[in-house]
């Protein structure tokens, strides 16, 4: 990868983040704004979709679901925040040793 | 310490455990030491760099390396407009900031109750993923091949594990977890058809729904929804 593929994905990472607060506050109070605000969960919820199930473009069943469900548990049971990382972290690790 | 900060810097070292194997496989796809860690520093972000390092390694061309990684980084630019009255206190502190404004961020800072928590949020735990993942980029640089295979450590639960752990305070209401589940719901069905990147873009679409769900339960809050008898 040349630097110059690196400066441009820098640049353009960067000025997504920017511009996203700078256009964010001239949103006004509308219908837009409150779809900002649902950005986030629904972005996160995704995102622990697609960790989970996703494998490039394959949907996959495999040991990331035993870590999933450990931390949705440890997280009702408020377990705290670095508990919940290392809970599901070991739960997967063990699966991937007993599943081989 | 608080716990906010704690659970900041727990999630900064999280982050770092999963900047290890960028390091290596950044080496092992032929990016030299500096080139790796200039990418952690200034395109800083981690989808985005396991995406443009992935396609260079399977032998994709740079192009399409930095397209299928500039899909990956867009959402940061939501993410900025739903901080950005949050952030507008700090000034022109937002220019070197926004580098900061990434999934992790984002997440521990709207997970806290109160703007002072929320604003404190953002800038430790933006700073403690920072470090931490430029100190495992290089570590992961340096060390190669020694560490192994990331998997082995269950480090690919890491990630989904912290967000699942910050989700509750994001989903109070019901036009939130509606739009959480629609979005979860639109990225696996687009995993097998869409490239990389975009089916996290595509799950944005589940705002529609979410503002849908909105105005029902606003209806029904001012009495306009005709009660069934």
């Amino acid at each position: 990868m040349s630097w110059t593929a690196i400066i441009v994905l820098a640049s353009g990472a960067y000025l997504f983040k920017l511009s996203g607060l700078f256009i964010g506050n001239r949103l006004g109070d509308g219908v837009v704004r409150r779809g900002v605000e649902l950005i986030p969960p629904a972005l996160f919820c995704a995102l622990i979709a697609l960790q989970t199930f996703a494998d490039g473009t394959e949907l996959v069943l495999d040991a990331r679901v035993v870590g999933l469900l450990v931390a949705v548990v440890a997280t009702l049971r408020r377990v705290p925040f670095l508990g919940v990382i290392i809970l599901a972290m070991i739960a997967t690790a063990l699966t991937r040793v007993v599943a081989g | 310490m608080t716990e906010l900060r704690r659970n900041s810097i727990a999630l900064g070292i999280a982050v770092g455990l999963i900047g290890v194997p960028f390091g290596v496989l950044a080496a092992t796809a032929g990016l030299s030491a500096p080139k790796a860690i200039a990418m952690s520093m200034l395109v800083f972000t981690g989808a985005s760099q396991f995406a443009a390092v992935g396609v260079i390694d399977s032998g994709g061309s740079p192009l399409s390396a930095v397209g299928s990684a500039m899909l990956l980084a867009a959402r940061n630019g939501l993410y900025g407009m739903r901080l950005s009255t949050l952030l507008r206190r700090a000034g022109w502190r937002r220019v070197p900031g926004a580098q900061f404004v990434i999934d992790e961020s984002t997440a521990m800072s709207l997970a806290q109750e109160g703007e002072a928590q929320q604003y404190e949020a953002f800038w430790w735990t933006g700073a403690a993923v920072f470090v931490s993942w430029n100190l495992g980029t290089f570590l992961g640089v340096l060390l190669g091949d020694i560490v192994g295979d990331p998997e082995v450590y269950g480090l690919d639960a890491a990630f989904p594990a912290s967000f699942v752990a910050l989700l509750g305070p994001l989903v109070p209401d019901v036009p939130a977890r509606v739009a959480a589940i629609v979005a979860a719901a639109i990225a696996l069905v687009a995993v097998p058809f869409t490239p990389a990147g975009l089916p996290i873009l595509l799950a944005a679409f589940a705002v529609v729904p979410g503002l849908l769900a909105r105005r029902r339960t606003d209806e029904i809050a001012l009495g306009v929804d005709e009660a069934s008898p």
